[in-house]
């Protein structure tokens, strides 16, 4: 299922990391997942928390761009070719990832990676009749607080 | 603005930028809001620059021009034409010089205007270089007033600067960011030099519109505004995207260029 992420923009230079780290921090909001892309000039730091509105809310008041996205996350087997069993679908539905990371914590024997879709809907809609695993926010956060 | 019910807000163009970030942080819709005329004025703004504020704020926006040295605001200032700036002759008497010669330009020909006061007393100024350029607008303006109009100031006549040659006005910049959809940013250019090689770089805040969660889109855009800065003034400018409030903001004027030329040490 779908599920909100955070994006914030920073640019590439030190001391601008941990800025809006610092303030989610404050602010007691836990980061359970988050990817950096980057440049040479600056970089996109996505999160995955609990109560993104409130976390958007605080970098937005403290002159943060953030914006959110709707991501997915699916269920994969920790194991040699887990991966592929979920990319086998999608490759198959003809969808493009634009981008991809992994939870730090598992879930029993299962990993959960987050994908971002150019359109999510379609691509939930393409890969239901699929083997493919999701795991919605309440199922997620509910998880994650028995790890 | 929501509390008072204002109809009218009187300030410069840069500041009510800053009105307009505000209220989208705050999640107000100045459209919303009763307010319906902009007075703006004090610094040279643009023509995309008046669109993007009308949109944004759903009011229109005139363009007011005064200087502290002869009265402040209350020199010129637009008709619901908007078609140049009426200058206020039973007070003002205006001149268009060729600021190198100091010869008086004819109507329509750019130059610095250069002001009389008729009716101030205590302190008359007698052909006052303001070091605003403009041109006088030939011809009657379709609202019926005979007071003679001044064009919407370009630039100051000491505002430009020259990168490797070319000189360039932070007018022209504008006109190229205004122009790449969906941005209406803060920015400033800084110059600096490294080696004997002098830079200029064009530091732009991230607005919403401007802003993806993808990589490839950011990258996009930054290529798009380099080369459309580019095209409008003749010499390559970098180009970088920085947050928000990272610029030098001020109450009142916008402070567009940042000189670090002979101050940045050489290796």
């Amino acid at each position: 299922m779908k599920i909100h992420q955070l994006s914030v923009f920073i640019e590439n230079r030190p001391g601008h990391l941990i800025a809006p780290c610092r303030l989610l921090a404050e602010a007691g909001i836990n980061i359970v997942a988050l990817s950096l892309a980057e440049t040479q000039k600056y970089g996109i730091l996505r999160l995955i928390v609990r109560d993104w509105e409130k976390a958007k809310e605080v970098l937005g008041a403290n002159g943060f761009r953030a914006s959110v996205t709707e991501v997915l996350a699916v269920q994969v087997a920790d194991r040699p070719g887990g991966l592929v069993e979920v990319l086998n679908p999608i490759v198959a539905a003809e969808l493009n990832v634009e981008y991809m990371y992994a939870f730090a914590t598992k879930l029993g024997d299962q990993a959960v990676l987050v994908f971002r879709f150019e359109d999510p809907d379609a691509a939930l809609q393409a890969l239901k009749t699929s083997s493919v695993a999701f795991v919605d926010t309440v199922e997620l956060f509910s998880r994650l607080d028995r790890v | 603005m929501r509390d008072f019910g204002t109809t009218v807000i009187c300030c410069t163009p840069s500041f009510f930028l800053q009105v307009v970030d505000r209220a989208q942080e705050l999640g107000v819709d100045l459209r919303q809001l009763r307010v319906r005329v902009g007075v703006l004025g004090a610094e040279p703004w643009s023509e995309p620059m008046r669109l993007r504020i009308q949109q944004a704020a759903g009011i229109e926006a005139f363009d007011i021009y005064g200087l502290a040295e002869i009265v402040g605001p209350g020199v010129a200032g637009e008709c619901s034409v908007h078609q140049g700036l009426h200058v206020l002759e039973d007070h003002f008497f205006p001149e268009i010089i060729d600021p190198a010669s100091g010869r008086p330009l004819p109507d329509g020909e750019e130059g610095e205007l250069v002001l009389t006061t008729l009716s101030k007393q205590a302190m008359p100024m007698l052909r006052y270089r303001t070091g605003d350029m403009t041109a006088i607008c030939p011809g009657p303006c379709p609202c019926g007033r005979t007071l003679r109009r001044i064009r919407r100031i370009s630039h100051r006549s000491d505002d430009l600067f020259i990168v490797r040659g070319v000189n360039v006005y932070p007018s022209q910049i504008e006109s190229a960011l205004l122009a790449v959809k969906g941005t209406l940013p803060h920015y400033q250019i800084v110059l600096t030099e490294q080696g004997d090689q002098e830079r200029a770089e064009v530091q732009i805040e991230v607005t919403p519109e401007m802003f993806s969660d993808r990589i490839g889109v950011l990258a996009e855009l930054e290529e798009k505004l380099t080369r459309k800065i580019g095209q409008a003034v003749g010499v390559h400018l970098d180009v970088r995207l920085v947050e928000p409030r990272t610029l030098v903001r001020s109450e009142g004027k916008a402070r567009r260029i940042l000189d670090q030329r002979h101050k940045v040490k050489t290796s």
